[in-house]
């Protein structure tokens, strides 16, 4: 050992502007310079204060795109749900369209599109779905203010986790966790409600004849929506969720995240009444009221910079800039910002930024494939496959017969009555099942086509032929596929 | 590696290696270990359970009675009863119903042609190939050349009772130069050339030893007798010269000839039952040529 460790980094931070960094956790850690800031690992339960403020009231406003979730099953279009996932029938209804599996990789699309608005947000503004838009946060956000309207305001709240067990406190626990097992279960029921009839789940869950398959996932998403959004709460967003901790990989320094300005608000400190003949201590503007503290979902600290509990909800903007009102100091000693506009660089606009650029693009690119697709969405399908044993047949009369296999898909809600032919080659004579082929609505038809050619008309063994398909109801519906007709060498 | 240990009480093991960086003698979590003993427990549990020691005599049956083939019968048993009862109505129809009757409906057609091709691939792909695409000496099921009919019932009566071609061996009746010359005109007649003055010769010996009693003067065939057709462009055997020779010079199935072709169908109506039979005859009927 030497006398002094080249590779130890000096510590280069002022353990007096950086206040509640975890020192002495490990003196190994400390050593090489590793500042551990705390984060919640469970232990008392967060009880956050609330209070109004601009963020508030924005959380406020986009959380009833949630009520989507509960009342959209409910929707009705024609004769049937607005949105309904029909796994039996294997129909997907999304208002008048009907989308079959054939049309299934138009998802894909959409969880391309989302997942990249997902990474487009963290790179412009950090966990924007986390902070306002996330149904773990939403829920736990009811859940609390549920909590607060019951037991009373934060205090009252902690205060009742240390109290002994007495009837009081099993009534006032009793009811709160009631709601909100109740809350989880209508969540798990709405979300099943997607999937088949909601009115009909409804009444076969009373009348006991709901299929085992429907209740079990309504008690698992019920009870997991309780023991996420309940009890482990803002240890969920900590510990369990993925994208938290992938963010750090998604922020750059350009990402406006809710940020202490440092700068401004240290050294922090409580104002005090100077005393004649004392000198005035130099403080920042940070008053050291902890409030951001106590409005935090999740229990940090802002103060510590950028870290892997915030949610980036603004919840302690808010609070500090209602403090900051009061005395008469300019708004913002906490607030969206990058961190190269702390170091004095400007912010580059949006489109000079690479990530923004490329996450930007892909959308654009998901986004147009999926409106293309929409639009073009045929309402039938023709799919044509080749027999391959034999490839060919020669006939008696010397001519070549290729056995082809339809299948027409009906992806309207509607009977078709389809006719089928093909072209391509001279004198080409098509027979099998092919006059009138019946479709169900949402279903496949099948049949088989025997196409000849006589041997001479041939040019080589794969000649492209067209077969067509036309609904005599609709004629307007007219589908096309091009074939091969296959003869000997 | 340090000569004295500079973290005497950190609890590990004394390996350092440039100059800061040790081994640790931390135990494991708890739940871990537990789980782990856990997992000791289970297996004599595991053991006495399923079939899992080995003997002298043969291993150990486990409590259970368990075994991997007993559980796939069980599961295919569980698979057939749900198949019966999901099909009993088509499979009822295709017992009852006859061959016709079944063509016209043509739902049980799809039912008894989707159904039928493990059956097929069983019994009829080794000689037919599979989709009938034939093979070396025996006929191309897809094709509408049919030596004893194409429709419905004559498959069905095929498949029945059988077929056994016949053709008598002509090598010792005629001399090497009739035979030349009926083949030629054979293989003309195959062409639609059968009144070219080139091949007269070999049309006076077609129509004279009596080659156009079963396969008819125009070569039309006889579907009752399984005589082939020879005015078409299908071979049942070969259209080659030299195959076209040996036919009529060996026969087929003819008696006491040596090199005759053989021609062979075996009835299945015992073998499969009269249901199998109908769902293959439908099958068959299926598959490019049925008339």
């Amino acid at each position: 050992m030497s006398e002094e460790n080249k590779m130890t980094p000096k510590m280069d931070y002022d353990p007096s502007r950086v206040q509640n960094v975890e020192v002495g956790v490990s003196s190994t850690l400390d050593n090489i310079g590793v500042e551990l800031l705390p984060i919640r690992v469970g232990g008392d339960t967060v009880h956050a204060k609330r209070m109004g403020g601009f963020f508030r009231n924005i959380k406020w406003m986009i959380a009833p795109i949630w009520l989507l979730l509960f009342l959209g099953p409910y929707l009705r279009w024609d004769s049937h749900q607005a949105i309904l996932w029909d796994i039996p029938n294997r129909q997907f209804h999304i208002l008048g369209l009907t989308i079959l599996p054939q049309d299934i990789w138009m998802l894909a699309l959409i969880l391309l599109f989302f997942a990249m608005a997902l990474a487009a947000a963290s790179a412009i503004a950090g966990r924007l779905w986390c902070g306002y838009f996330c149904f773990q946060t939403i829920w736990m956000d009811v859940f609390t203010w549920i909590e607060e309207k019951i037991i009373g305001n934060p205090n009252k709240q902690a205060a009742l986790d240390k109290a002994p067990w007495t009837f009081e406190k099993i009534k006032l626990k009793g009811l709160t966790h009631l709601i909100f097992l109740t809350i989880g279960l209508l969540t798990g029921f709405s979300f099943v409600a997607f999937f088949t009839d909601a009115l009909q789940l409804w009444q076969d869950i009373f009348s006991g004849t709901a299929s085992s398959t429907a209740v079990t996932v309504i008690l698992v998403l019920g009870f997991a929506t309780y023991f996420f959004a309940a009890i482990l709460r803002e240890q969920t967003c900590v510990g369990v969720c993925p994208y938290a901790r992938i963010q750090g990989a998604m922020l750059d320094k350009q990402t406006m995240v809710p940020t202490y300005d440092i700068d401004r608000g240290e050294p922090r400190g409580r104002m005090k009444r100077v005393r004649p003949g004392e000198e005035a201590p130099k403080l920042g503007d940070c008053i050291d009221c902890n409030l951001c503290v106590a409005v935090c979902p999740t229990g940090i600290d802002i103060r510590n910079g950028q870290q892997l509990g915030c949610i980036t909800c603004g919840l302690c903007i808010d609070a500090c800039d209602s403090v900051m009102e009061k005395l008469d100091k300019p708004l913002g000693l906490i607030r969206y910002a990058s961190l190269e506009e702390f170091e004095g660089k400007i912010q580059p606009p949006l489109f000079k930024r690479p990530r923004v650029l490329v996450y930007g693009g892909i959308m654009g690119f998901a986004g147009a494939v999926l409106i293309y697709g929409l639009a073009t969405i045929a309402p039938m399908k023709l799919n044509v496959l080749h027999e391959r044993a034999p490839l060919f047949v020669m006939l008696s009369d010397g001519s070549i017969q290729n056995k082809l296999t339809i299948k027409v898909v009906n992806k309207t809600d509607k009977m078709m009555q389809v006719k089928l032919s093909a072209d391509g080659i001279a004198d080409m004579r098509v027979e099998g099942d092919v006059e009138l082929l019946n479709v169900e609505p949402g279903s496949v038809g099948s049949t088989t086509m025997l196409v000849k050619v006589p041997r001479a008309n041939l040019k080589g063994d794969n000649t492209p032929v067209h077969i067509h398909a036309q609904d005599v109801l609709h004629p307007e519906l007219v589908q096309t596929y091009e074939s091969m007709f296959i003869g000997p060498k | 590696m340090a000569h004295e240990n500079p973290w005497p009480n950190e609890g590990n093991t004394g390996h350092i290696w440039d100059e800061d960086i040790r081994e640790l003698d931390n135990p494991p979590p708890l739940w871990w270990m537990l789980a782990y003993y856990a997992g000791f427990v289970m297996v004599v549990f595991y053991a006495l359970y399923y079939p899992s020691l080995p003997g002298p005599t043969g291993h150990t049956e486990g409590l259970a009675g368990w075994t991997q083939i007993k559980e796939y019968h069980d599961d295919f048993d569980v698979l057939k009863q749900w198949r019966g009862e999901k099909f009993a109505a088509q499979e009822q129809a295709l017992a009852s119903k006859s061959v016709e009757e079944i063509l016209a409906d043509k739902n049980l057609v799809n039912y008894a042609v989707a159904t039928s091709k493990a059956i097929f691939g069983d019994y009829c792909a080794a000689c037919h190939g599979s989709g009938g695409m034939g093979n070396v000496g025996y006929p191309i099921l897809a094709d509408d050349d049919w030596l004893y009919g194409g429709d419905a019932a004559a498959i069905y009566q095929t498949l029945v009772s059988g077929r056994l071609g016949n053709m008598p061996a002509y090598g010792a009746m005629l001399s090497e130069q009739q035979i030349s010359d009926v083949s030629d005109f054979v293989i003309a007649m195959a062409n639609g050339k059968a009144e070219d003055s080139s091949v007269a010769a070999g049309k006076d010996v077609f129509n004279n030893i009596g080659c156009a009693a079963c396969h008819m003067p125009d070569g039309s065939g006889m579907s009752f007798l399984g005589a082939a057709r020879l005015n078409d462009k299908v071979w049942r055997f070969s259209g080659d010269k030299a195959e076209v020779v040996k036919t009529i010079k060996h026969g087929v199935n003819a008696m006491g000839e040596k090199n005759t072709r053989p021609a062979v169908m075996p009835a299945f109506a015992e073998r499969l039952g009269d249901k199998e039979v109908k769902r293959l005859a439908v099958y068959v009927h299926s598959l490019g040529g049925g008339k």
